[in-house]
Order: structure tokens, then C-alpha cells, then sequence
């Protein structure tokens, strides 16, 4: 069976749905199906900013950095996620539970500044507020 | 079924919901209204109703613009004047329905307004509100109205109409009609719409595509999440019309992954559309054929420029490429292709609905009709607003968005988000239209307004830009990979009070070469933010370098 080219960003998109991030043997694969190189495959799952190439925590936190979230103090919710989690952005903590990212715009930017828990948007966030979120997901992990 | 008799099954459908013997509860459940707590006012409401057994009919609507009342419910009983209640809990809307659908006290001190012929005392009239007034809602007409699920709801509203009418002329008339209305491209290049699509159903071949760019990659703006999410049809019924007037037979709406609820509603909308008949093969009976594939982005700002769009829909790596060719006369796997921005679409429904001339007699004298903004940042009433092209920013920030909060003093406005620039206080005047926002060293963009206080530093602000940009250039081109990262270096070190005051002119010149040298729009524009701060805001580069001070107190390592 060959897949098509056109559709490799969509093939990476439910590998890393699956797995969390896009293990090496994977793109491999993904490769010989669409019949591209292995390059390629590399080229465009390191382009994106969605793909990830290590396995992601159980919980994604995601930290939006949009202009209005910025204004409204986005840089203080994000050094409050880092401090509280003790891992920067782009890393996942050591037992797996939580990966931080962060995103350019989540479009809910009348509520600014906001923060996604597994998709779910907080918004109107303080420092404080923050804190308590990531205190209550993680009781649950 | 002939499109008369689904017009007529829509329209009767729709008079039975408005003359129910129920009542009808309206809950805008669009990203925002949910992330402002919607789906838990909705719960509180369904067990308020279960518990006195009410039986009512609820729909979920897309957004009506009123982001800072959110979450919003529209309250209808028969033969009463429709009621808006805003910034709902779960406790204080299952108090209204309590008061109002139970005990007939409309609770005039929670209301924000009233719809319909008749008045309630003490409430006033909802698009007589402020920030409702100003506005004119075509792109968004059926927003926050219509359950956006249900194709029936948009067709009784005059939805495919536009379609029709298209059908019933040559392509060439079609084209005539928006060039007619004087549309202009909403994504914020403002390139005349019907000249485009000539060019493109003028270009040779037999294969051609038309493309719908749902990639809202600037930060601070969500129009078209909001058109997509509250009446995707108004898009899609566009993208037919323009396919049909261009000769194109596949079309493409690429969406940022960003966006899940917008990829939903679409993807439902779709569905509907070929139960009617309305995408697929020999659309409504006639020779025009055309199908629908939606493309999920995966996070890359670049890619709402419209060649590397293009490229990301081929599954590639998402850089631009060289223009020309335009992507009218060689896009898409090489094939003649037209690419209009979601809004734009929108129009395009709505003008075929209702003609050009009705488009053209909004707007100003070269920028027709109206534009929607995402109203953020430092203002009391936030939202999603549509009005006609030539309004002032004044009027836009004071009447509409109801000034700043706290007493503050406004700083600046940003439009164009990253493209953008910082307009002062000195230019609230100016009328919103593509030119005198691009004299003004600015841009229209496509909608963002970011409002911005004395609290905010214009200097971090040029560095949050640059930042923005550097780490989105795709590295093709020199002068956008390394010029925006000079740049950067350059505002990171006055920032931190390391600057020297001939950091200014050497920003100056560096930024007028990034926008004279690089590839595509986003380097063409990335200095923007940095330019026009140093034009109107150059006392507070110049209090970073010479007295390392921050004035607005925002620079961590000068606010010590």
C-alpha cells in the first residue's frame, strides 16, 4: 500500500495522536509509505511546531504567548508554570506527568492571559490563579 | 429536491422555532464562551429546567461579539421581546430562569438588552448598546443567531441563495458582481477581489483550485475562529460561488490545528452540504462539480502566506516561494490557483445574496464594505466587531470598546499584530481604511487590535514582535532568518539597558532592508513593529538608553 505525499503532515499528526511525540521507527515508516525520503519525513516533522520527537508528559500544559496574553502579563503565567513544574518549556517533568508548552495564539485572547489544561482553556489567569490549576491537575494525576 | 422546496422546508422550520409555544434559550458556546465557563452555565440551566420540568428548546450559538459578558444566553418566550443576559454563572443562570422563564420577572438588573419590536422597562434595546450601535454585521450576519450545526437554520436565513444566484449567471457575471462591490482581500493585503479571480479563470488549464486560508496564525486576532465556529456556511458557501466563477473543480480550507472547534464545525458542515447536495458532483442540478478538503496546520506561523501555504497543503516544509508566479497563474501543484482569506469568503456569500451595490454603498471610497477587528489588550469591552470600512480608531477603542480600565491612559493600538504597527494616541482619528493604515507605517491586517496602556512598554513590545517573528522565519531568505534576529539582539540589549543611542539607526536602517529584501510578507512586514515604535515612541527607546530606565516599569533589569 502507498500513501500519499500531500498527506504527510495528517500521517505525522495521528502518529504523534497515538504515540505523543513521533518515535524514530515511525517516521521511518511514514516515510516508505508516502515513498519519500527519510529526510523529508525529518524535514517537515522538525518545521512544524506541533511535532514533538520526545514522548510528551500524560497531562500537556499549554501556555499561550499571543500579544493580548502578553500584554496582560502572559510572561509571568509562563514563569509561574516553569517554577511550579521545574521544567522550562518544551521539557516534560521527570515522572512523566506533565509537558509545558507553548502556543503563539490560542484565539480566546478577549480572555487574556490564558492557559490550556489537555485542551481545556483557563482563562483571566493570575500568578495565583495559575498555581492553583496546576495543584488541582495534578491531584488528579 | 429542487433548492425552492429545501428553501421552503428551511423557512417553515424556522418560523415553527421562532413562533414555538416554548421558550428558547440561546447559549453562545464558542471557544471563548466556553473558556469563560458556557458548558457549566449550560449544565446549571438544563437541571433548573429538568427540575420544574420545563420542557424548553436550547441551542448552542456561536459568538455575538460581547466577549467580556461571556458567558452570554439570549432568553426568548413567546411573543416577548428577546432578552440578553451576560457574565453568567452557573448560580446566577439558573436564578434567571428561576425569575424570568418561571416567575415572568425578566430581572431587569441582570439584563444587557432586549431584541424585538417591543420593549421591557428598564432594559434597554440591545443593538442600541454602545458598543452594538456602530456596528454593521455582514461577514458576521448570522453569528450568535443561527445554530451553526444546522444547515436548515442558515439556508432560512437566506444561506446558498448566493449560490443559486451564481448558478443563474455566467462566471463572468459573478465576477463582474464582486469586482462590482468592491471587496477587497480581508487576510489584510486588501488585493481587489474580482481581479484576482479573473486573473485566475483567465489563466490557461483545465485544473484549478481555490483555497480558503483559516490559518489565523497572528496573535491577538479571532475573527475568522468566530466566523468559522458561529456560521461556517457563510465561508463555505463563498468558496463554492468563487470556485464556480473561477472554473475550479477541488478546493482547499487549510485550518490551523489550533483551532479544534472551527475543524468540528466544519466538518459537520461538510456532511450537510452533500446530504443537500450541495458540494460533490453536478451541484443543484447543474454542470458545475466541486468537492471540499479540509487541511489541518501544524503550528507554523509562516503559513498563512499564501505560497507556503500552498506548500504546506502538498505535505512539504512550509517556505515561500519567489512571486511571480502568482499563485493565479501557477499555485498549487503547479496549477492555476485563487486563495482568499476566510472573511473574505464570507463577503463573497453575502454579496451574492444581496448584490454589489448593496456591499458597495457601506465603507469608504476604496475600501468597500465593512471589516471585522478582535478587540483585546487594554480595553473594557473586549470582542469580536464588525463595522464599515472608514470608522475612526477613536470611535472603535472609545464608543464600541468602552475606553481603557482603571483610569488608565491609552498608549498605542496595534494593528496587524506582528505585521503591524503601534498607532498613538495623535492618530485616533485616523479612518480605519487600507491606505491611511499603511501610511501610517501600519497595516489593515486581518483584524487583531491589540489595545495597550501607560503600563505597557513599547520597547518590550517591539522585542515581543521581533522575538515573534525570528523564532516563525522559516530560514530561507537572509535578510527575514538573520535580520530579524539583529534586530532582536539589538532590543533584547536596550531592554536591559546595554543599549547605545546609535542603536536606533542602525535599527532604522536594518529594518528598512529586512522589508526591502526578504521573501515574503512576513519579513516584508516584520520590522513594522519595531519602525513605527521608534516614529511615535522614540522618548522611551531613548529613556532604556541614555537614563536605563523603563518608563512604563515593564523591563525586568531596569525596574529594580
Amino acid at each position: 500500500m502507498r500513501g500519499d505525499r500531500g498527506d504527510l503532515i495528517a500521517i505525522l499528526q495521528e502518529v504523534q495522536a497515538r504515540f505523543s511525540y513521533l518515535p524514530e521507527e515511525a517516521m521511518r515508516r511514514v516515510a516508505k509509505f508516502v515513498n519519500t525520503s527519510e529526510s523529508q519525513v525529518y524535514g517537515v516533522a522538525t518545521f512544524y511546531g506541533q511535532f514533538r520527537l520526545t514522548p510528551g508528559g500524560r497531562n500537556t500544559i499549554r501556555v499561550c504567548l499571543g500579544t493580548a496574553c502578553h500584554v496582560q502579563g502572559g510572561a509571568r503565567i509562563l514563569a509561574t508554570v516553569e517554577n511550579e513544574l521545574g521544567i522550562a518549556r518544551g521539557g516534560t517533568t521527570p515522572d512523566g506527568a506533565f509537558s509545558l508548552e507553548t502556543v503563539a495564539c490560542l484565539g480566546a485572547c478577549a480572555l487574556a492571559p490564558n492557559v490550556t489544561v489537555n485542551g481545556d482553556v483557563h482563562s483571566h489567569l493570575t500568578p495565583e490563579k495559575v498555581a492553583k490549576i496546576l495543584a488541582e491537575a495534578a491531584k488528579k494525576v | 429536491m429542487s433548492f425552492e422546496e429545501t428553501r421552503s422546508r428551511a423557512i417553515s422550520e424556522w418560523q415553527a422555532l421562532e413562533h414555538s409555544d416554548k421558550p428558547r434559550i440561546l447559549i453562545g458556546a464558542a471557544t471563548c464562551g466556553r473558556a469563560a465557563g458556557a458548558l457549566a452555565v449550560l449544565e446549571a440551566i438544563n437541571s433548573k429546567l429538568a427540575q420544574h420540568n420545563i420542557d424548553a428548546i436550547i441551542i448552542q450559538v456561536g459568538c455575538i461579539g460581547l466577549c467580556y459578558a461571556e458567558p452570554l444566553v439570549e432568553i426568548i418566550k413567546p411573543s416577548r421581546p428577546h432578552i440578553y443576559y451576560g457574565n453568567l454563572t452557573p448560580q446566577l443562570a439558573s436564578q434567571i430562569i428561576e425569575d424570568y422563564i418561571i416567575k415572568d420577572n425578566p430581572r431587569p438588573d441582570l439584563a444587557l438588552g432586549t431584541t424585538g419590536d417591543k420593549s421591557i422597562k428598564n432594559i434597554p434595546k440591545f443593538f442600541e448598546l454602545p458598543m452594538l450601535k456602530p456596528q454593521v454585521r455582514i461577514a458576521l450576519r448570522n453569528c450568535g443567531h443561527i445554530d451553526p450545526e444546522n444547515i436548515s437554520h442558515y439556508i432560512a436565513n437566506g444561506g446558498y441563495g448566493g449560490l443559486v444566484n451564481a448558478l443563474n449567471m455566467s462566471p463572468e457575471e459573478v465576477i463582474e458582481e464582486i469586482k462590482k462591490s468592491g471587496l477587497r482581500g480581508r487576510g489584510g493585503a486588501g488585493f481587489p477581489t474580482g481581479l484576482k479571480w479573473e486573473f485566475c479563470r483567465k489563466s490557461p488549464g483545465t485544473v484549478k483550485y481555490v483555497i480558503c486560508n483559516a490559518d489565523e496564525g497572528d496573535p491577538g486576532a479571532f475573527m475568522d475562529r468566530s466566523l468559522l465556529e458561529g456560521d461556517p456556511h457563510a465561508v463555505l458557501e463563498g468558496l463554492l460561488i468563487g470556485a464556480y466563477a473561477i472554473g475550479a473543480t477541488e478546493g482547499y480550507i487549510y485550518i490551523r490545528a489550533e483551532y479544534p472547534l472551527a475543524i468540528e464545525r466544519l466538518k459537520v458542515a461538510l456532511n450537510q452540504m452533500a446530504d443537500y447536495g450541495f458540494v460533490g458532483d453536478n451541484i443543484l442540478g447543474s454542470d458545475f462539480s466541486f468537492h471540499i478538503t479540509i487541511k489541518q496546520g501544524a503550528g507554523a506561523f509562516v503559513c498563512g502566506e499564501e505560497t507556503a501555504l500552498m506548500a504546506s497543503i502538498e505535505g512539504k516544509r512550509g517556505m515561500p516561494r519567489p512571486r511571480p508566479p502568482f499563485p493565479t497563474q501557477a499555485g498549487l501543484w503547479g496549477k492555476p490557483t485563487n486563495i482568499n482569506n476566510v472573511e473574505t469568503w464570507g463577503n463573497v456569500s453575502a454579496i451574492l445574496q444581496r448584490g454589489g451595490e448593496w456591499f458597495a454603498s457601506y465603507g469608504s471610497e476604496r475600501s468597500k464594505g465593512t471589516k471585522t477587528f478582535a478587540l483585546a489588550g487594554k480595553i473594557n469591552r473586549t470582542g469580536l466587531i464588525e463595522v464599515p470600512m472608514g470608522i475612526s480608531l477613536r470611535q472603535i477603542i472609545y464608543e464600541i470598546g468602552g475606553g481603557i480600565p482603571n483610569g488608565k491612559d491609552f498608549k498605542a493600538v496595534q494593528t496587524g499584530g506582528p505585521s503591524g504597527g503601534a498607532l498613538p494616541a495623535n492618530l485616533l482619528d485616523l479612518p480605519v481604511d487600507y491606505e491611511s493604515l499603511t501610511q501610517a507605517g501600519s497595516i489593515m491586517g486581518s483584524g487583531g487590535m491589540v489595545v495597550m496602556d501607560e503600563d505597557t512598554c513599547m520597547v518590550d513590545m517591539a522585542r515581543y514582535f521581533v522575538n515573534f517573528t525570528k523564532s516563525e522565519s522559516c530560514g530561507k531568505c537572509v535578510p527575514c532568518r538573520l535580520g530579524t534576529k539583529q534586530m532582536l539582539d539589538i532590543l533584547e540589549d536596550i531592554t536591559e539597558g546595554k543599549g547605545k543611542i546609535e542603536d536606533l539607526d542602525l535599527l532604522i536602517d536594518l529594518g528598512n532592508g529586512v522589508k526591502a529584501g526578504s521573501l515574503c510578507g512576513l519579513g516584508q512586514t516584520a520590522p513594522n513593529p519595531v519602525l513605527t515604535s521608534i516614529r511615535y515612541f522614540r522618548d522611551e527607546y531613548e529613556a532604556h538608553i541614555r537614563q536605563h530606565r523603563c518608563p512604563a516599569g515593564v523591563c525586568p533589569a531596569l525596574t529594580k
